[in-house]
């Protein structure tokens, strides 16, 4: 994995700077430790810095084509280079490198745009083309790895992350109030909107073109359902074969790579699939994981059970309530938005065991429950809706208590309160987001702490805007895969990938490979029928059937645990703050940047230090503000954009 | 302090996060107002049961009992002479 970053001048756009480009990349040093690379000319400039996984010797960039009229800078893999490089020589190519990366140049001469068609991979890149004087900027479907732009005064500015990019533009940064209101409803920002006014985002599966005239968009790929019927026709033993060896080849190519590949192994279903399909590749990979204090949030037990299996080296990192309060500071840098929730922290923690390890590259199993149907609104969702179809009935709702067993606070103990939480929209089970109001009614509780003055500001309805981007079918497609294709598009790709995946992985210089996002994968499971992904209520049914022999049984049998992390004891202990949040959460600060209520904020505070704030609620207001202030005293106030690269 | 003052002054400052007054109606539904969700109930009975000794059974934990000022105020008064 690598970081990017580079200018394109347009009309009138004053050239690239040496000097801007180096300062653009020098706040990408984590995402590469390795070295760097530039290329100028004329009007364009680029930028790399450099992680080496893949021809350590000759693989640095930018590279270029035979005749140096493309040139890219990449980070990411291209797990199909193999064959794409075997394709292309046949038809004439001249390869000077090893690199997946020198692939990407000869694929556009080959292709043009529709080059990215052919591309399994992870990458987000940007190529210029000398002769058509356009620089194109593409990332790959899911959104596993980013790529960020800002237009201004005819240049296009873009990199890998935010922070090499605010440099470049100068200037001091201002939050965008619909961003942060995305956040308090989705967890995470919708479309290219980023928290920073200006900035956007290459949406994934989108390539954008920018030339002397102007820019424009295209979309390469994109999740689709159907929407007449037509699910795989084949039996369930002939589906779940093919899943497996889908599976088996995208985790096959996945471990292609001159350093040795890794895996994090949760306790879980997925991890336990995809570790089993490395040993099934011939190798025993080391596995990694996150373990907590917390009796109700550890699943050691799973994870050791399913080492044990495995016969494979494992390594733990002990999540403690102060080491995620010491790290959030940087983790906050590194996911550059206000998060809702602590869960990225211990996967920052858990990059760092694997780089202190002296690893680079692990296989994850994020993306199977998008995939392949695990999330438990889906369930939730279906239960509902059978509810719905007779809201009298007293004993249907009883089915929610099957939900959520592993709470402390199980929310459907109280029978008359779960009802009131999940009969949200119970009148309306065709809904466009039936199965996700329920969450985001929660979520948005905690826009109670926003300033007057901030919520004046807003002027535009989150869902409603949401809605707008929705594909032209949606409403044909099975309700189950409307859920799907928005958690794809909302949660996986922004705040997943994003908060918890990639910028947690590039906090400690290790890459992280998703074989269940191989678009084989989606695309094939796109069209098994929702039944078969939840057979009644047991969640990813397919998946589990197909890899029922070769998993201990109580992997495959224990309800899923979604991951979670201790929120508030984070930053209080027997009710003393740390010196952070007490300093970021003073009324005067609070006032001074203008997001929240002090008062309210106050009483939140009195609430948690007398102990009582136990509640998911105020841990996601308290996560939530912090967040935000956090945000704000990095981006805003300091703007240090080298401030936690380690030297 | 009176049991409607005090469950008035914990909802106002441990659910709305004010100190005014005026923000809570004794009739009006913690539910419809969005004032309580299903973890904030339990947290509500925590503060009962520790504030008036009682002890709220599975049974009870319904809104006829706990979903307005007034709800409460009536079903503390109920346990208490019972």
């Amino acid at each position: 994995m690598c970081g990017i970053a580079g200018i394109f001048a347009q009309a009138g756009g004053a050239p690239p700077q040496r000097v801007e480009l180096e300062r653009a990349i020098s706040a990408l040093a984590h995402r590469g430790p390795d070295g760097h690379g530039f290329y100028q000319q004329g009007m364009v400039g680029l930028a790399h810095a450099r992680l080496s996984i893949i021809d350590l010797a000759g693989g640095a960039q930018p590279i270029h084509n035979e005749d140096e009229t493309v040139w890219v800078v990449f980070n990411g893999e291209i797990f199909n280079y193999v064959e794409l490089r075997e394709f292309l020589q046949t038809q004439g190519h001249r390869f000077y490198t090893h690199s997946d990366t020198e692939v990407l140049v000869h694929l556009y001469e080959h292709y043009g745009l529709d080059f990215a068609h052919h591309l399994n991979g992870q990458f987000a890149l940007a190529l210029w083309d000398q002769n058509q004087q356009q620089l194109i900027l593409c990332r790959d479907r899911a959104g596993i790895l980013p790529l960020f732009y800002a237009v201004q005064n005819g240049r296009v500015v873009f990199a890998s992350e935010i922070k090499a990019v605010l440099p470049v533009i100068g200037g001091i940064p201002a939050l965008n109030p619909a961003a942060l209101d995305q956040v308090m409803t989705f967890w995470s920002t919708l479309g290219d909107t980023t928290m920073f006014e200006g900035v956007r985002q290459v949406l994934p599966g989108e390539m954008l073109i920018a030339f002397d005239g102007g820019i424009r968009k295209q979309r390469y790929w994109d999740w689709r359902y159907p929407s007449d019927d037509d699910y795989h026709g084949t039996s369930v033993e002939q589906q779940a074969e093919e899943l497996r060896a889908l599976l088996s080849d995208a985790t096959r190519i996945r471990l292609r790579a001159d350093v040795p590949v890794g895996a994090y192994l949760s306790g879980g279903l997925d991890s336990s699939v995809l570790a089993t399909l490395i040993r099934a590749n011939g190798i025993t990979p080391e596995t990694y994981s996150i373990r907590f204090n917390d009796a109700q949030l550890d699943e050691g037990v799973h994870q050791q059970r399913m080492a044990e299996h495995l016969g494979v080296q494992h390594h733990q990192v002990q999540c403690s309530e102060a080491a995620i309060g010491r790290e959030f500071p940087r983790a906050i840098w590194h996911t550059e938005t206000p998060i809702l929730r602590n869960a990225p922290v211990p996967m920052m923690l858990l990059s760092g065991l694997v780089h202190a390890r002296g690893a680079k590259v692990v296989l994850t199993g994020e993306g199977a429950d998008e995939v392949l149907g695990g999330y438990d609104i889906f369930k939730e969702a279906k239960l509902r809706r059978f509810w719905a179809r007779n809201p009298k009935s007293l004993w249907r709702p009883l089915l929610l208590k099957r939900l959520y067993p592993y709470l402390e606070f199980n929310p459907a103990r109280a029978q008359s309160y779960s009802e009131a939480f999940f009969g949200t929209g119970l009148d309306q089970p065709n809904a466009t987001f039936f199965a996700h109001l329920p969450r985001w009614s929660t979520t948005a509780q905690s826009k109670q702490f926003y300033a007057a003055e901030f919520k004046a500001r807003l002027n535009t309805d989150p869902l409603a805007l949401l809605e707008q981007s929705l594909p032209r079918d949606y409403a044909q497609w099975h309700s189950f895969n409307r859920a799907q294709y928005v958690e794809a598009k909302v949660l996986m790709a922004n705040y997943l990938l994003w908060s918890q995946g990639d910028r947690m992985l590039m906090a400690n210089s290790v890459e992280g490979r998703f074989p269940f996002l191989d678009q084989r994968v989606i695309e094939f499971a796109a069209r098994i029928h929702p039944n078969l992904k939840m057979k009644v209520l047991n969640e990813k049914f397919l998946l589990k059937h197909a890899f029922i022999n070769q998993l201990p049984a109580s992997i495959v049998s224990r309800s899923k645990q979604p991951y979670r992390a201790p929120d508030i004891p984070a930053f209080f202990h027997d009710g003393v703050a740390l010196d952070y949040v007490d300093a970021l959460l003073a009324d005067d600060v609070i006032k001074r940047y203008g997001y929240f209520d002090a008062q309210k904020t106050g009483f939140l505070l009195k609430k948690i230090r007398a102990g009582r704030a136990i509640g998911y609620k105020d841990n996601m207001a308290l996560v939530a503000i912090l967040s935000t202030q956090m945000w704000h005293h990095l981006f805003v106030e300091n703007r240090n954009y080298s401030e936690f690269i380690r030297s | 302090m009176s049991i409607e003052q005090q469950v008035r002054d914990y909802i106002i400052e441990n659910f709305l996060f004010t100190n005014d007054a005026a923000a809570l109606a004794n009739d009006a539904s913690f539910l419809e107002k969005g004032i309580i969700d299903s973890t904030g109930v339990l947290e509500m009975i925590f503060f009962l049961e520790q504030e008036f000794s009682l002890k709220v059974a599975d049974k009870e934990m319904i809104p006829e009992n706990l979903d307005s000022v007034n709800n409460i105020v009536r079903y503390v008064q109920s346990k208490q002479a019972g």
